[in-house]
């Protein structure tokens, strides 16, 4: 097992209270693997992520619980300049918003080469050449005159292709990609997927995908992790998730993918908010949205339970045996 | 490049002529009689009539600035009234000063002022922030002339560790190849000059680079704060780069560009808002010479003083501007 989370807790001390942004997380990643986390905005999926990197801003953020075990060793217990060390190294990350994450008043080149040269004791020059060459493998034409370009000199496509060519640098064992096609056209979307998908291939790196999207999920995971409100409300297989979602809210998330071959006069929504996280009501964060709400539902938070062989946090599945819901 | 800088200067001679009309009127307006001050208290009124006579001050208003701008123009901006040199003699010889007092001054308030704002944004809310920033708010509501005289009072006078004032010690003057003391003595190999000019350019400098060093720091840790916030610091952190790196290559690096607007909007201000530390400290400077000339109404020394003043002002936001092409990728002039 690459990476290991076990009962992740990550709290954030806001005014009027504490948030716990991620709230007993557990999930795990092979070599090789994709695996996505799905979820709304303020689920705690990319909180959960900057956790993994221990980039949390503290104050206000906080991991007060669990263990991340990356290749047996748990992250939460290593010192700054340990975690530096695997950073951008052995784990890097990409970001959602390619227009803002590169620094404006660096060339790429220079932005590519500082893990090089960090992490791999490179040389100025040895580390522009590696730098080039990452260029061409995420298909920046001639990189050699881009190497030398500034970030405001290239479309957010080009620009998340630089992201990718500076997490692959060092040639990492996780790559953890937040969100990394949103903020980008649908056609670059699925070309930046595919480029993602073609380079972990090739360098044998697993990809933690945080995501919004059922669609890239489809496309791209091996598994899946549904989150609401800080938790794992359901875990899977792609392939299980899509084709029989246990959980109401997966099920509803799926319901809301507008289809072109099914014609509705509007679309499938999931009725009311997001609970206010200072105001988590005492049962199942979901219960007020759910259609299948129960007595229970309300009074205490469901475990996760297993259930043909997954894993869902639903009182519906506790009580029965397997394949009569 | 060159084209925006000859642009920028030909944008000069507009300017250059509001500010010569403003003082030459303010002058002439509010201005004693020149030739009664000339002449003194006991000349007589067909005296005083000759000289106005001589002087053309009897021509009408715009006469007079015409023949003003036509010497000016030549390069002569008269002569003064009491001691009868070129007004550009007297005050290209005290410029020198003048500069390397608002030089030192304002690598002083850059050098603390940066190193306090990033201290204070990075340890934010903490005690540290406080201070410097309790020291901030000192510097910007201190008068420059009170804080000067509280410094001479401790630092010269009490503990007699550096001289009350003047530029340097009689007698030590270096040898004039650029006509500043430091890099003059420094040039020639005369270190006792050196230490002398050292010595007594500390207090006007600091006393001087107060209110810059406050305005600096706060504009340091304003920025520092909003540019710690931005994406790419956390990609820089994300690729495993030493908090240093990140704060003193990637964060400061990007917020050098709003402060050094304000170190050149300082230094502006500094070459012209030496007056009250040149009088306080005896500084042979511009300034001190302006408020002589004042009390003296000998007004082709002012107008002379403004005016380059003025061209020091233009030409400084020039070269901040023109820094800014170099410190930020995405401005281009053409």
């Amino acid at each position: 097992m690459l990476l290991q989370v076990k009962n992740l807790k990550t709290q954030f001390k806001v005014k009027g209270g504490v948030v716990n942004a991620v709230d007993g997380v557990d999930f795990e990643i092979d070599r090789g693997e994709v695996v996505s986390i799905v979820g709304e905005s303020g689920s705690g999926k990319s909180v959960t992520s900057l956790s993994i990197m221990g980039l949390i801003p503290n104050p206000p953020g906080k991991v007060i619980d669990g263990e991340i075990l990356f290749k047996g060793e748990d992250l939460l217990k290593k010192t700054k300049k340990e975690l530096q060390n695997i950073r951008g190294n052995e784990i890097s990350m990409i970001f959602q918003e390619p227009m803002t994450s590169l620094n404006p008043v660096f060339t790429i080149g220079k932005q590519i080469s500082e893990a090089l040269i960090k992490h791999k004791n490179m040389s100025r020059e040895e580390a522009l050449k590696k730098s080039i060459e990452m260029l061409e493998l995420v298909g920046i034409p001639s990189p050699e005159k881009r190497v030398k370009d500034y970030p405001h000199q290239l479309s957010g496509g080009m620009r998340q292709r630089v992201m990718i060519a500076m997490a692959l640098a060092c040639g990492p064992e996780l790559l953890i990609a937040d969100e990394p096609t949103t903020a980008l056209d649908v056609t670059i979307q699925a070309q930046i997927l595919d480029l993602m998908l073609k380079l972990k291939d090739k360098l044998g790196t697993s990809i933690l995908l945080i995501t919004h999207d059922l669609g890239v999920v489809a496309e791209v995971s091996d598994r899946v992790v549904v989150m609401y409100c800080g938790k794992v409300v359901e875990k899977g297989t792609v392939m299980e998730i899509f084709e029989r979602p246990l959980h109401p809210y997966t099920e509803g998330l799926l319901l809301s993918i507008p289809r072109v071959d099914e014609k509705h006069d509007k679309l499938f929504m999931i009725p009311g908010v997001v609970p206010n996280p200072l105001n988590m009501p005492k049962g199942c964060a979901f219960a007020d949205r759910c259609h299948r709400c129960e007595e229970i539902c309300k009074k205490e938070v469901p475990p996760l339970v297993e259930y043909e062989g997954r894993q869902v946090r639903c009182f519906r599945y506790l009580n029965h045996k397997e394949g009569k819901v | 490049m060159v084209k925006y800088i000859i642009k920028r200067l030909i944008l000069l001679i507009p300017v250059l002529l509001g500010v010569s009309i403003m003082v030459f009127v303010v002058m002439h307006v509010f201005q004693a009689d020149p030739a009664s001050i000339i002449l003194g208290q006991h000349a007589t009124a067909e005296q005083i009539e000759k000289l106005r006579q001589e002087l053309g001050l009897n021509n009408p208003l715009y006469v007079q600035y015409w023949d003003f701008l036509k010497g000016a123009l030549q390069g002569d901006l008269g002569s003064s009234l009491i001691t009868k040199t070129p007004v550009v003699k007297e005050i290209l010889s005290r410029f020198p000063a003048t500069i390397e007092l608002a030089l030192a001054a304002i690598i002083i308030a850059s050098i603390f002022g940066i190193s306090i704002g990033v201290i204070s944004a990075v340890k934010q809310n903490s005690i540290v922030d406080y201070i410097g920033m309790v020291f901030a708010l000192l510097g910007v509501s201190m008068p420059i002339f009170w804080l000067g005289l509280i410094l001479i009072v401790i630092f010269a006078v009490q503990m007699h560790l550096l001289p009350v004032a003047g530029r340097i010690q009689i007698g030590l003057e270096p040898a004039h190849i650029t006509g500043f003391y430091l890099i003059d003595s420094l040039l020639t190999g005369n270190m006792a000059s050196f230490k002398s000019a050292l010595s007594h350019i500390i207090l006007p400098a600091v006393a001087l680079g107060s209110y810059s060093t406050a305005i600096i720091a706060r504009m340091t840790r304003s920025t520092m704060l909003e540019i710690i916030g931005q994406d790419y610091i956390r990609t820089a952190r994300a690729k495993g780069l030493v908090e240093k790196v990140v704060i003193l290559q990637h964060a400061l690096r990007n917020a050098l560009i709003p402060i050094i607007t304000v170190i050149g909007l300082q230094l502006g201000s500094l070459l012209g808002g030496a007056v009250l530390t040149e009088t306080v400290f005896s500084w042979p400077g511009v300034g001190s010479y302006t408020v002589e000339a004042i009390l003296k109404s000998d007004y082709p020394v002012v107008q002379g003083a403004v005016i380059l003043l003025a061209v020091v002002f233009v030409l400084v936001n020039l070269a901040v501007d023109l820094l800014y092409a170099y410190l930020d990728p995405r401005i281009k002039y053409s």
